[in-house]
Order: C-alpha cells, then structure tokens, then sequence
C-alpha cells in the first residue's frame, strides 16, 4: 500500500464510546472489563471510553448512563496492559473537571472535539490536556460541512493550542471519498501534527474512506467492531484490519483475536444488527449527525411521523452535533403541520 | 420625573447594547460610559449621542463620583473582581455582567425578599437568563430535583470571552439553575450554531419533577413567560409544554431587539435587558426612599 505518511498507523477503538449511543448509554462495567481485556488481548493501541457524546454527556438532552462513565474508565484502565485508554471531551458538554478525573483514573488520551468550524472553543481544553501529560488530540465533527480550506484553517487553532494531531471526523457518514482525499490531503500539506480521520458507515464507505485517508497521510484511524458505533457505525475494525493486513500493513493486531471478539463477546451485545437500515441511511444522504437516529425513531414514534422526513429537516436546518433537542422539536413542529393538513 | 443616575464601564459589544437599553428608561438616566479604548465603537457612539465619554477606565468614576449611583460593570471577570472592590468603597450599587459572581445571582423574573438589600448583584449568563425563570416556573409548581438547559446560540453571537472559557458558561449556569432556579440538581449545556443566515437563540429545559401537575406546571410557565416579556419582548414559548412520565420539556426562542446586535443574537440582548431590570427594579427603590426622605 502506497502512503503519503512515514508515521505508523495507531487505531483507536471507538465501541466503548461511539457504540454508547447504540447501547443507550446502557454498558455494564461487566461488558465494559470483557472487551476491554479482548481487545488488550488483541493489540489493539488505544480504546476510547466515555459516555457516547463524551465526558459529562450523561442527560436527559443525549441520554442518561447506566454506569457513571467514571467507573467504565476506570474499569477499562484496569484491565489493560498494553492498550491505552482515551476519552472524549465536547467542550459545552464535558468541562476540564471531567478530563482531569478521567486523566487521575488512568486514561491517557483526550481527543477534543469541536464543531468544524467552532475550534477557538477547545483552547482551554486542549491546554489542560497538554499540562496534565495526556497525549492530546483534536476532533473536528461534521466535516462535511465545511470546505478544506476551512477545516485547515480550524486545525490550524488546534495545533496552535497544543493538539498533537487533528482528525477529519465525518459525524454524519455522508463524505465521499474523493472529499475525504481533498481534506486529509489539505490538512497534511499545512500542518505539521499528524491527521487523523473518523468514519461513519451510512453510505457503507466507512472502510473505502478509512483507507483513502491513509493513502493521503492520515495516521490516526477510528474504527468500531462490528459496526458498533451511531448510525451505522463506523469502519468496522476487523474489516478494516484486514484488509489493510491484504494490502501489506500490519499494525500489529491479532485480526483472529479481533474477530472472535466481534463473534463472541460484541456480536451478543449488540441490541439489533448494525446494517445499513433507511435510518442511517438518511443520516449519510442528509448529512445529520449519526447519534440523531435512535432519537428521531422515537420521536417518529411518539409523534407518529416517518422519522426519515425528521431527520431530512433536520438536515435542512443544518443542525449541528449535540442539538438533539431539535429533533423532538422538529417532530413537534412536523406533527402540527400534517394535523393542519388533515 | 426624577430619574437615578447610572455610567457603564466597559464600553464593548455588551455596554454598547446597554447604552441603548437604558436610554429608553424612565427612570434612568445615563450619563457616562466608561471604557480604555478611545478608539473603541462604544466610546465612539456614546459621544455621538452625548453621554460623557471616558477612556481612562474605573479612574473616571473615582475622578467624578457623582455621575453615577448605579454602574454597571461590562468588562471581564478578571476586571471586575478589582472593579467590586472601588465600587462598594465608593458605595455604588453594582451590576456585574461578567461572569466573575462577586455578588449573588440575579435573575430580574425570580426575585427574593432580601433582592433591594444587595449592593453587587450579578447576572448570570446569557443561558442562566433564558431559563432559570422557567426552572423556577416549574420549581414553584412542582418541585424539581433536576433541570437541565441546553442554550443554543449562533456562532456569530459568541463572543471571544465565551469562546475562550466556555466552561466558566457551562458551570455558572449550572450553580444558577440551582441556586436561583431552585432545581435540587442543575446542569447546563451550551452549543454553538454556524448555520446562515444565523438561527435565533434557542434554548430547551429539561426538569424531572416530584409533583407532577401538567395544568399547574403549564400555567405557572405561561405566566413566567408573560413576565419575562416585559423586559424581553421577543422571548417566548416555540412548542407547548411537553410531559413524559415525571419529565417536563420547554422549548424557549428569544430574539433580541435589535439594538446594538442584530436581533438573532437574542442571547446578548436578554443579558443588558435583564441588567436594565435589575437596575431599574433598585432606581424605583432609591427613588421612593428618596421621596420619604424630601417628604419627612
């Protein structure tokens, strides 16, 4: 495989975060220990745990934990050997108190996320990050929302910060590939940190943009096993680890370990399979952030309406991640209409 | 009619919307803005419309103690933890727009007996002045063991201080939601929205209740809404109330009146309506007592 980085490639298991959406912010320390020890096992570098909108996501606006995601971190920590753990800071939703209970419980990585165009949020985070040692990372969310010249001109805030690398993170699973080509190769050519991209599979490209990513450069690489991420989840890590195994790299993780995890502990797990359904789907095609879906379906229940033409509006509106209050809203306003129409 | 004198320090985006806010009362009269930009738009316009214009900061006030009996404070937190400090030695009642809660937390819709007693009060956040007052309208009515508020607000309309300390938002909200709000556990989160044109500031308010009573709890909001109209004329209900088991959903809009912001950042415009409030709230105040006073 031809890559336009020197720099080895780190994976970041996402389930234990991404996939609390998919749980409903349901994990058990339990389910937490057991794929945190598999995946350990297998080699895989780093595993993010945190409630699914990060640190201090757990409310009434994303959904309230099971488990104070404190207790997961810790949990995670203590049966890792060798893989890192890392958590996820929304600034607006989780505050520097957080991080620094996250970083005193052992995590060691914070990736610090922000709306693409809203990186001059993150300053004080990042920096904190930086000053407690934790290897620091910045998250751009809905990628596909802004232009390669904007997304470089907010990594460069973040670099300027203290971030030692800055992802494309494409919330919404909606980039294609060629765009996914244009923004990593734009990041790569005006800042010196690493880059890094995070998929989402709503239009099944999950694993075709991770790969493209790292054709261009990028070096940090986001993946959910069995899809268990929002929406329709993101690369799925065995997938992707194998076929980057086909094309010559190996990072060093056991893809058989990998995949019997996905088998026997995540397969079980998961409440529902995480195919492509018409809700995700409409979350790539739309363009709307991938934790909207199961919060459209039940409003599309409560209300009575499809909860594809909420999230088509919501798209419209071009909300952004973390307002999941409008989705309620939005259902709301829908309802009104269509009694309006009778 | 006899008016109380009032000066602004701080003469940015936020002082220069009060000037227009307090030009419009009846019973406060602006006579100074007080900044350290001579250059800066609010020094500018202040002169343009006659106040007295200084730009050698908190000094001026010392120099000329009786342009004012009221000022409010417009600068950072920073600047007005030494700002309280000249203040309540000159024995001025302050208003304290900055996050920096020198003084107890006000909110003019949810007042307290001992409110006319105070001599610092401070005013929140933009978030904390959207939704406390409904907090308390549903406290009042049905106890609330935890409210959570998600302000939501244009990115055009977030400031650099915000911006830089956007926890300093998140965790004075919270302890004023508690505090004021009444609600036995708060939490706030704020997001911010780049979309064009820019979307109106919006906020939800999340609260589990112990006494669940959809009339009285509906009723109690809808008169909290009328009350705060009167300083914000566009704040207002965007759903009707929305219940589900022990949880009460409020969905609030607030467009500002366009004075010195544009009217979609109705987030800046609720804070120097809510201080123009306060103030007016003491001047009545000092104003009676005055006339006892001429009168005994």
């Amino acid at each position: 495989m031809k890559r336009k980085s020197d720099k080895p490639i780190k994976i970041t298991e996402v389930c234990l975060r991404d996939g609390s959406h998919v749980m409903l912010h349901q994990y058990t320390e339990e389910q937490v220990r057991r794929v945190a020890r598999e995946l350990d096992d297998a080699g895989m570098h780093y595993i993010e745990v945190s409630h699914g909108d990060g640190l201090g996501g757990s409310t009434l606006q994303y959904g309230k934990s099971l488990v104070d995601e404190m207790k997961l971190i810790e949990a995670a920590v203590d049966e890792c050997q060798n893989s890192k753990v890392a958590v996820l800071l929304i600034p607006g939703i989780g505050t520097v108190h957080e991080l620094k209970q996250a970083h005193e419980l052992g995590a060691s990585l914070v990736r610090v996320a922000t709306h693409v165009t809203e990186a001059d949020v993150s300053a004080q985070h990042i920096s904190m990050a930086r000053e407690l040692g934790m290897e620091t990372l910045g998250f751009l969310m809905m990628a596909h929302m802004a232009p390669p010249e904007k997304l470089v001109e907010q990594a460069k805030l973040m670099e300027s910060y203290g971030a030692q690398a800055v992802y494309v993170t494409d919330s919404a699973g909606a980039l294609l590939p060629h765009e996914v080509k244009e923004r990593i190769a734009a990041l790569r050519d005006s800042i010196s940190i690493e880059v890094g991209f995070h998929a989402h599979n709503n239009l099944s490209l999950a694993v075709a943009n991770s790969l493209a990513a790292i054709e261009e450069g990028a070096t940090r690489i986001d993946g959910s096993i069995r899809c268990l991420g929002a929406g329709a989840g993101n690369a799925q890590t065995e997938v992707l680890l194998s076929v980057l195994n086909r094309m010559g790299v190996d990072l060093g993780i056991d893809i058989y370990k990998m995949m019997d995890l996905a088998e026997h502990t995540v397969g079980p797990m998961i409440p529902r399979p995480q195919e492509i359904n018409r809700g995700s789907l409409v979350l790539g095609y739309a363009g709307v952030y991938s934790s909207f879906l199961l919060h459209a379906e039940r409003a599309g229940q409560r209300f009575g309406i499809d909860s594809r033409d909420i999230l088509i509006e919501l798209g419209k509106k071009k909300v952004v991640g973390g307002q999941e209050d409008m989705i309620l809203d939005v259902a709301a306003e829908l309802a009104k209409a269509r009694k309006l129409e009778v | 009619m006899a008016k109380i004198k009032a000066a602004i320090i701080g003469s940015g985006n936020i002082g220069t919307d009060l000037m227009y806010k307090l030009e419009r009362s009846e019973v406060i009269e602006l006579t100074a803005m007080i900044g350290i930009d001579p250059e800066s738009d609010g020094l500018k316009r202040a002169k343009e419309r006659g106040y007295l214009a200084f730009d050698n900061g908190i000094q001026a006030l010392m120099d000329n103690p009786d342009i004012a009996d009221i000022v409010f404070d417009a600068t950072s937190a920073k600047t007005h933890v030494r700002h309280a400090k000249v203040l309540a030695e000159m024995g001025k009642l302050a208003i304290d727009l900055t996050p920096a809660a020198r003084g107890p937390f006000v909110s003019p819709a949810v007042k307290t007996d001992t409110y006319l007693d105070e001599k610092n009060l401070n005013m929140i956040t933009c978030g904390g002045q959207a939704t406390i007052p409904i907090v308390h309208a549903i406290n009042s009515a049905a106890d609330v063991s935890y409210a959570e508020i998600v302000a939501t607000i244009s990115s055009k309309s977030a400031g650099p201080g915000t911006r830089a300390n956007i926890d300093e938002f998140t965790l004075t909200t919270r302890r004023g939601i508690e505090e004021v709000g009444g609600a036995d556990q708060g939490k706030a989160l704020i997001i911010l929205n780049p979309a064009e044109p820019p979307i109106l500031m919006r906020d939800t308010i999340y609260c589990e209740v112990k006494n669940m009573d959809e009339a009285s709890i509906t009723k109690s909001i809808e008169q909290m809404v009328e009350t705060v109209k009167q300083y914000v004329p566009g704040y207002r209900l965007k759903q009707e109330p929305l219940f589900d088991g022990n949880k009460v959903t409020v969905f609030i809009e607030v467009e500002g009146a366009g004075d010195y912001f544009p009217i979609y950042a109705g987030n800046l415009d609720i804070m120097t309506a809510a201080a123009t409030r306060v103030a007016e709230d003491f001047a009545v105040h000092m104003l009676e007592k005055q006339s006892v006073e001429s009168k005994g």
